[in-house]
């Protein structure tokens, strides 16, 4: 088994896990935010589809990096207030809402890169993030080049969880979202509005999507096309249910996955005689069983899903 | 006395209803004002305009002589007026420290001050004696406990009016005495209370002021000590009620028969080597504190799980298959304990929810397919001898009151004729006016030769409904009392698991030619 422990020692693949999982990071916090304070947000999907593009979109037209990131977040909170106003005011059906949020932006993000560039055949290239090596920790041997020599948003990535780790645990806004979740009705007794607390958060939340989907064409692929997010906004739906809603543990599933994806893309070079559309299971296959294992003891938010009306019970 | 409250000519409208006409409340400082009406004459919306909830109509809320902006519950909860909800308003999943301290500090603060926090709440618990611990999870907790945490809150947020919506609707009766207990200590210290309620007894016991509200208009108020539990009846339902006499029973064949009957676990507390008789046109009351095995027995004889050990005599004959269709068809009746979690469906109609208990049977089905037409009539039929106020056959269950939901229910389960009517707690919730149509229709069932088992921790309705009375301990039954005999006394010492004098009075009162029927009967 030369090959398998060729591929787990290499700084290569290690270094592409902490890669793949930054969007998943990002997206899994989003989608956290979100449910924590009470409302599915299944419109990542869509959302991180219109941040890559949009981030793509002002780079392309000569912005800076960093100013295609904000814009992408701008774009992700966009589509979050649309739907939050769906789904907490008017208390639509969550699972509805995002998913209709979700092929909306899918198409009106394809729509708006063929209006900016109708006749590229090939889609067009950014200059992108490059790798940002940290003085002296990235020359720690092996952790360095694996952890300290990532472009700066898988450090942005990683900071936020810190971030809103604690901040979910040691505000008290963090609290008061965290109690929203579980019962909008005691926030409201305490004398904090739960509609506009739910939207805030949930247009936060969406703003995380919008990042995830920028790493995508900003730090990963230099160019956008339209199916470029492949499903990675559902897996984040699932390490949020994996986490068990909690952030650190949002970082570790997240991390996971991105292993087994790494470890997949590695294996289809190596390993012939065998479809590579295997390994390419090999990840969605090995998340539930994950999600089995971890997801039964999940504390699942008592709120989730049911819209706060007032006066009714 | 100074007034720390005043509520002047509020009017509050829903569409068409007027929940609240023209009312004005006022409240001293030290006083406890309990705001006394049936379900439905508008005690909470009031409650609700005070507190921000709503907005009234017209009307003016004034908070030592301040008024408050209307609608604003954070402005209320500044002013020091504090709301104990009949839901709690807590979150299941989070601590005690965070329920309480939630929207106590600036939103945007970057650190939540836990100790800081921590301490003020214990510092709270122990003076008032509201013992809780700070870290538990509130889903951990007892409801009594989840209502120490919710007054807590409000204490906990300087409030010095408080305001409790129905506070010992979910309490057993030691729970409500001490919090009774609790909430005189909180006038001494200079806080003023007011809480609604519509049991009589704790009005009379535990307010200093009575505010009687009827249809949304204030239509009495009375000292406490210079009324009485009849007169503040009278007033709140506009007219006289009596609870219905019980006729002398004239018992017949034994129609239901427990045998050691043994249960752990299920649906609450486990049974004990249980053993009971209950014989036609007789009513068997089983008096308890909640949580001691009361839920299980119904359980048993209606069918929802089987013993473990012993057996169960319908007619004499012993039940081998216990489940819910076979004790329909046996010819059990059942009032479930709780109406809106397992005696109805809340968003299916009233048809649906009334014929569903019997829906294979042809009168309401024939080949697979529902005959509608038979069961709204049946339904309108319930609904027309039954008065139940409010309730089309195609409506939605959910919007009728407690009362006519009930009144539903006893129709639907009347009308099938059963020989055995199992009723849990028939009236928990429900008001004077209601619970003496419920009564009513108890006794008819028995006079009619049905055989009622009747579950409650009501001691007036047990000691004025059933000809014996046993009292569930642990998952144990007593001796059993003739209902003449009974008194609060002894049905509490009963309660409490000292069965030395009921056994005595059973052993006097036995009839000689049951007596081998009784003696099995007590074991």
């Amino acid at each position: 088994m030369n090959i398998l422990a060729d591929i787990l020692t290499s700084v290569g693949m290690w270094e592409a896990v902490l890669r793949i999982a930054t969007p998943l990071i990002l997206g899994t916090l989003g989608v956290l935010l979100c449910e924590r304070v009470g409302v599915l947000n299944l419109g990542i999907e869509g959302i991180m589809t219109f941040g890559a593009m949009l981030g793509w979109l002002a780079v392309y037209n000569g912005a800076d990096l960093w100013t295609g990131m904000i814009v992408a977040a701008l774009g992700g909170a966009a589509f979050g207030l649309l739907h939050a106003l769906l789904t907490v005011p008017l208390g639509l059906s969550q699972h509805v809402t995002g998913l209709g949020i979700t092929l909306f932006a899918s198409s009106f993000s394809y729509y708006v890169f063929r209006l900016a560039v109708p006749t590229a055949s090939s889609p067009p290239t950014i200059e992108p993030f490059r790798p940002l090596e940290i003085p002296v920790l990235s020359d720690i041997p092996f952790l360095g080049p694996v952890i300290f020599n990532q472009t700066a948003p898988t450090y942005l990535a990683l900071v936020l969880v810190v971030a809103i780790a604690w901040g979910l645990n040691r505000t008290p806004l963090g609290l008061a979202i965290r109690m929203a979740g579980e019962n909008p009705h005691a926030v409201d007794a305490q004398g904090i509005d739960p509609i506009w607390l739910r939207i805030g958060t949930i247009m936060a939340g969406s703003a995380l999507m919008g990042l995830a989907g920028a790493f995508l064409t900003l730090a990963a692929f230099n160019s956008f096309f339209p199916t470029m997010v492949q499903g990675r906004g559902w897996i984040c739906v699932a390490l949020v249910v994996f986490a068990s809603w909690k952030p650190a543990r949002a970082l570790l599933g997240a991390l996971l996955f991105a292993f087994f994806d790494a470890f997949q893309l590695r294996l289809q070079t190596v390993v012939e005689g065998v479809p590579y559309q295997l390994f390419l299971m090999l990840p969605y296959l090995l998340s539930i069983v994950a999600l089995i294992v971890m997801a039964r003891r999940a504390r699942v938010p008592q709120a989730l899903m049911r819209p706060y009306r007032r006066g009714e019970r | 006395m100074t007034r720390v409250l005043d509520l002047s000519n509020i009017t509050k409208r829903f569409g068409h209803v007027t929940a609240n006409e023209d009312v004005s409340l006022h409240l001293e400082k030290g006083e406890i004002v309990a705001l006394l009406g049936e379900n439905g004459a508008g005690k909470t919306t009031l409650m609700s305009i005070l507190f921000g909830h709503y907005t009234a109509d017209e009307g003016e809320v004034r908070v030592n002589g301040t008024p408050l902006p209307p609608g604003k519950s954070r402005a209320a909860i500044r002013a020091g007026v504090g709301m104990v909800h009949q839901h709690f308003a807590l979150a299941p999943n989070l601590t005690v420290l965070e329920n309480v301290m939630t929207g106590t500090e600036s939103l945007w603060s970057l650190r939540s001050n836990r100790s800081a926090g921590r301490a003020k709440l214990v510092a709270l618990s122990e003076k008032f004696g509201l013992k809780v611990d700070p870290d538990a999870r509130v889903s951990d907790l007892s409801v009594g406990e989840c209502q120490r945490v919710e007054i807590l809150k409000a204490l906990y947020n300087d409030a010095r009016i408080l305001i409790l919506d129905e506070p010992t609707a979910v309490l057993t009766a030691q729970e409500a005495e001490s919090l009774f207990a609790t909430l005189r200590q909180m006038t001494a210290d200079g806080l003023s209370l007011i809480f609604i309620s519509h049991k009589l007894h704790e009005v009379m016991s535990a307010s200093d002021r009575v505010v009687v509200l009827r249809r949304g208009s204030v239509v009495a108020e009375r000292a406490t000590g210079e009324t009485s539990k009849e007169e503040l009846a009278e007033l709140m339902v506009g007219r006289k009620v009596e609870r219905p006499k019980r006729p002398p029973a004239t018992p017949g064949k034994v129609l239901l028969e427990g045998l050691d009957l043994t249960l752990s676990g299920k649906g609450g507390a486990s049974l004990h080597g249980v053993s009971f008789r209950l014989r036609a046109g007789e009513t068997l009351g089983i008096i308890g504190v909640s949580g001691n095995g009361q839920t299980t027995l119904a359980g048993l004889v209606s069918g929802l799980y089987p013993p473990d050990a012993g057996t169960l005599l319908i007619d004499g004959r012993a039940v081998t298959t216990h489940d819910v269709p076979h004790a329909i068809a046996a010819g059990i009746g059942r009032i479930p304990e709780d109406r809106n979690a397992e005696g109805t469906i809340g968003d299916m109609t009233t048809w649906e929810n009334t014929v569903l208990e019997r829906i294979w049977s042809p009168e309401f089905s024939s080949r697979g397919m529902v005959r509608r037409a038979a069961a709204r009539a049946a339904t309108d039929q319930i609904i027309d001898r039954y008065d139940v106020r409010g309730a089309s056959a195609d409506g939605r269950i959910r919007l009728l009151s407690g009362g006519n939901m009930q009144k539903l229910i006893l129709g639907r389960v009347l009308e099938a004729g059963p020989d055995i009517l199992v009723a849990a707690q028939p009236s928990r919730g429900l008001d004077e006016g209601a619970i003496a149509g419920v009564h009513e229709r108890l006794l008819e069932a028995r006079g009619r030769g049905a055989g009622v088992l009747l579950i409650s921790e009501d001691l007036d309705e047990v000691i004025g409904l059933s000809d014996r009375i046993r009292a569930i301990v642990n998952g144990r039954l007593s001796p059993a009392i003739p209902a003449d005999r009974a008194n609060a006394q002894l049905l509490g010492l009963m309660m409490a698991g000292d069965w030395s004098a009921a056994a005595e009075i059973e052993a006097e009162t036995q009839m000689p030619e049951h007596k081998k029927a009784e003696t099995e009967d007590a074991l």
